[in-house]
């Protein structure tokens, strides 16, 4: 299990232990983690996972898409630390990763 | 249901299922206006997911129909072998704005105006909104009969739309009047038969005649948060042609008005058919988001895009040649029994209610679908502390065309206030 950390637009803090090899959408939803719609199921289409990375974290979340790119070119309030969460994959490397989501997914 | 309605649907189950699959025709505006076209997309999921229709049934040529959820996603989310250039509708007349362009063009110009529903903006429009729905409701008659369509649902987006391009107010039919004719079949009864497109011409040049003063007026103001002093004021659209421009107009006009418009008023008929949810939400207002997205999915209130083949491409073991048109049919995706239980169905309460086509995926997907959910969340808000039944008194009348499915009227009585 791997401990992720998200952090809701108000500051309110969600801490999980999370499955190895599902992505940091999934383990949102799966774990009642508000602030992530992900309404296209992970198919990298919505952009409604929308989150930002802890700059300490970024690099090891690996690289964006072109896919990813392409929406993240649709969504609101991008940053140069915006992923979508659906693309990024927990793995053990990852034990601390910590996001903030937007005020709202668009 | 009541058993004429059941009979009409039973027997349209029976010549969908009998016709040859070639003979399948799901442009024919007959089926769209007597709301007979969901057996034949049930069948092709089934038969044909990605069907070839031969030239000679669209006016427009020959085109493929993409009828299951997961072939749609990936057609809707590949731009590249799939672009929305020349149009997105299957004819080729008129190309309305970004929409119907690929990137970079499409990213810059969706840009521009994206900041009339950015999640401040609707913050700030959310007490307007609210106020206009409430005296909306107010002023509704009791116990006697009036058509929602006309009295709620167009007034109301009229309304949305004459602020969000800050249109004069008092001329906001004009709004709704053009975007109905824009989309309009060539057959309809809005057409006079072998004269629409000069009619279609008439309706565009009053339309441009109107928004190029308004354009001139905001390009020489201050920049403001209307759609139209925003573009005058955007370097990606500030020098768009006069074509480009009224193709932008009506893509917003259109994007803001048949979809909330014809979702409104099927929230209202689907509680109607299905009064056991609006108990359901009655007992528990903490529904009201899913049934939103509910209402968005069931109603479909667009129900296709189309795309055009880059190249040679492969899709459910079909070979979609380059030129090829190809229509995504969003109301059979979300009907796709295979990703949606019991899809013809209205639940308030499904689990992954947000999970539907109405909006597209990929970087072409509804720019206003935060807008259209506030409208609808508000307005649900309000009938649910006013109106405990709004009773359905007959089948509404539908639009008799295949892009846009909707209502052209629907009577209704409400019995009682509370």
């Amino acid at each position: 299990m791997t401990k992720i950390i998200f952090v809701e637009h108000d500051d309110t803090v969600h801490t999980i232990e999370a499955e190895d090899g599902v992505s940091v959408m999934e383990a949102a939803k799966n774990n009642d983690v508000p602030g992530i719609d992900a309404d296209c199921f992970g198919a990298c289409a919505c952009a409604t996972c929308h989150v930002y990375v802890d700059p300490a974290w970024f690099e090891r979340t690996g690289e964006r898409s072109a896919m990813e790119n392409d929406m993240l070119e649709i969504a609101e309030g991008v940053e140069a630390n915006s992923r979508l969460a659906c693309q990024i994959m927990i793995d053990a490397s990852l034990d601390g990763l910590t996001v903030r989501m937007p005020e709202s997914q668009h | 249901m009541g058993t004429d309605l059941a009979h009409a649907r039973a027997e349209a189950h029976e010549r969908a299922n009998s016709v040859p699959l070639d003979a399948i025709n799901l442009t024919d505006t007959a089926l769209w206006a007597s709301d007979s076209v969901l057996p034949y997309f049930e069948r092709l999921r089934h038969e044909d997911p990605v069907h070839y229709h031969p030239s000679g049934q669209h006016p427009g040529g020959a085109y493929w129909s993409v009828t299951r959820f997961h072939d749609i996603v990936a057609v809707d989310s590949d731009h590249n072998n799939f672009s929305s250039s020349p149009n997105i509708t299957l004819d080729d007349d008129f190309a309305p704005g970004f929409i119907a362009m690929d990137p970079p063009k499409h990213d810059v110009q969706r840009k521009a105006v994206t900041p009339s529903v950015s999640p401040g903006r609707l913050r700030d429009l959310e007490p307007l909104i609210r106020s206009r729905m409430q005296k909306c409701l107010d002023d509704l008659p009791v116990g006697e009969p009036f058509d929602w369509v006309d009295k709620v649902s167009i007034e109301l987006t009229g309304q949305m739309l004459a602020t969000l391009f800050d249109f004069p107010f008092e001329d906001r039919r004009k709004l709704t009047y053009w975007s109905d004719m824009i989309s309009a079949d060539p057959t309809s009864p809005l057409y006079t038969p072998d004269n629409w497109q000069a009619e279609f011409q008439a309706v565009m040049d009053e339309a441009y005649s109107v928004f190029i003063e308004l354009w001139n007026e905001r390009a020489d103001a201050e920049p403001r948060d209307d759609l139209i002093s925003m573009m005058a004021h955007s370097p990606a659209m500030k020098d768009m042609s006069p074509e480009e421009y009224l193709g932008n107009l009506m893509l917003l006009i259109v994007g803001g008005n048949d979809t909330t418009r014809n979702s409104m008023t099927g929230s209202v008929y689907a509680m109607h058919r299905f009064p056991e949810q609006r108990a359901k939400l009655d007992r528990d207002a903490a529904l009201l988001p899913s049934m939103i997205s509910e209402t968005i999915r069931w109603q479909t209130p667009l129900a296709y895009m189309r795309r055009t083949a880059t190249g040679d491409v492969e899709l459910g073991g079909k070979t979609i040649r380059e030129g090829d048109k190809v229509a995504m049919w969003y109301l059979s995706g979300n009907r796709d029994e295979t990703v949606i239980d019991r899809p013809n169905d209205y639940l308030i309460d499904r689990p992954n209610a947000r999970r539907h086509l109405s909006f597209g995926f990929g970087i072409h997907r509804c720019v206003g679908n935060r807008l259209a959910e506030l409208q609808l969340k508000i307005l649900w808000e309000e009938i649910a502390t006013r109106f405990p039944e709004i009773v359905v008194t007959a089948e509404p009348e539908r639009v008799p065309n295949s892009f846009v499915r909707g209502y052209t009227s629907m009577q209704v009585v409400i019995p009682r206030r509370l």
